[in-house]
């Protein structure tokens, strides 16, 4: 049986891929967000998932306003890394897993989540900065990635509640695979931030902090976060923590934080970035 | 028929929903063009013709050639769209964002490394209507 181990909560700030591709991580406005990284790496390199589900969103890059699939699920073998408007950032293509990916559609299907099935899309740095951060620099990723983008563009963006009860759908999913896969599961984006407008530049630290308390002490709370209070007090492109809380769905109630990590400002936005393990996945090991 | 719009309330922001969406249509089918060398170089060479190939309104039209930022956003820009457009011109993103607040680069940049634009005082335009 595959089984969901752990959960992590990452901004995916393009300036952050930009920075490591252009080798300004020495730079001193750099430096304190890739040290928050370096635990993270630590982490992983022991964890070794087998594959990684990335919950992100897509900016205009695979999809433009011809199509916009509020869940869309990548079942390709391989995803391209797209150009978004420089060149493609200079990381290895990312792998798919197929067989997987196709499962977890089926079982959403069958569970009422109508998600797009998507066999072509190019990723942007919506997910790669975030595998970026957790795996560095490699000449290839450690292993197959599953995306699944999430419409966060154009409003209304999937409610807190659809998306924590499409987490657990995912759950459910993985564990009905008859592989044993060890699985870890991305949230991304956020988080507070706007990007746009004389408002351009709002931070709301204290949101942020709850928020990430929140994760393990009261999900609930979260899920119940209307979009006006997304929009009016974390910034009109904060409302992407929804994506964080498909993560959350998708592990125990019971989680552990075992590593957290808050900066501003990485360009225009707070960083955000969290580790939460299982813990009915912890007794496992021991016993 | 319309779904109510709370967030018509919060100041400085446009959220870029279907109403803007449809607007915008065109505009941002004309930004993700850019995203193609050959018509990056086209439009360059002749900014003017190549937007009279995309059927945009001519206040629309004109907010891209003037670069109003926020004006593009009012006409149904959305901001992962003119980035595209941005990025054409060599602009970042904090570059749009400091010239969208009316600031320069060094001060957005400074309110950035200071933690930010505050909720406070930004929730409600009600809390802008003092503002020059």
């Amino acid at each position: 049986m595959a089984r969901i181990i752990a959960g992590i909560g990452v901004s995916h700030i393009p300036a952050i891929g930009a920075a490591l591709d252009n080798a300004k991580t020495k730079e001193p406005y750099w430096v304190p967000v890739f040290e928050g990284f370096e635990r993270s790496k630590e982490w992983i390199a022991k964890i070794k998932p087998d594959v990684c589900i990335v919950v992100y969103n897509d900016h205009a890059s695979a999809f433009s306003l011809d199509l916009v699939p509020t869940f869309a699920l990548g079942c390709a073998s391989d995803f391209a890394v797209a150009d978004e408007g420089w060149g493609p950032r200079p990381v290895p293509p990312v792998k798919g897993h197929p067989e997987l990916a196709w499962h977890i559609a089926q079982s959403v299907v069958l569970d009422e989540f109508d998600i797009t099935i998507v066999n072509k899309m190019d990723v942007d740095h919506g997910l790669t900065v975030p595998l970026s951060l957790m795996f560095g620099q490699p000449s290839e990723w450690p292993c197959p990635i599953v995306p699944l983008c999430v419409n966060v563009v154009v409003y209304p963006v999937p409610t807190g509640h659809r998306c924590y009860m499409l987490g657990k759908a995912i759950r459910k999913a993985v564990e009905s695979f008859d592989k044993d896969l060890r699985v870890v599961i991305f949230g991304t984006g956020g988080m507070s931030h706007q990007l746009q407008g004389p408002r351009a530049g709002l931070i709301n630290k204290e949101f942020d902090q709850r928020f990430l308390d929140n994760l393990s002490r009261d999900p609930a709370a979260l899920v119940r976060i209307p979009h006006i209070e997304y929009l009016r007090d974390t910034g009109s492109e904060g409302i992407e923590m929804v994506m964080w809380l498909i993560m959350r769905g998708a592990l125990d109630d019971d989680v552990k934080e075992v590593y957290r990590f808050y900066h501003v400002p990485a360009s225009n936005t707070a960083l955000g970035h969290i580790i939460l393990e299982n813990q009915a996945e912890k007794r496992k090991e021991w016993q | 028929m319309t779904l109510p719009k709370q967030y018509d309330d919060i100041p400085g922001t446009v959220v870029f929903d279907a109403e803007q969406a449809r607007r915008g249509y065109h505009l941002n089918m004309f930004c993700m063009s850019l995203m193609k060398a050959e018509n990056r170089a086209a439009f360059k060479t002749d900014e003017r013709a190549y937007l009279d190939k995309w059927p945009m309104t001519e206040e629309q039209k004109q907010t891209i050639l003037k670069r109003d930022w926020n004006g593009m956003l009012q006409l149904g820009g959305n901001i992962y769209f003119t980035a595209k457009l941005a990025a054409t011109d060599g602009l970042s993103f904090q570059q749009i964002a400091a010239k969208m607040t009316g600031s320069s680069q060094a001060d957005y940049a400074d309110m950035m490394i200071k933690g930010g634009r505050s909720p406070d005082g930004n929730r409600s335009k009600s809390e802008w209507k003092n503002r020059g």
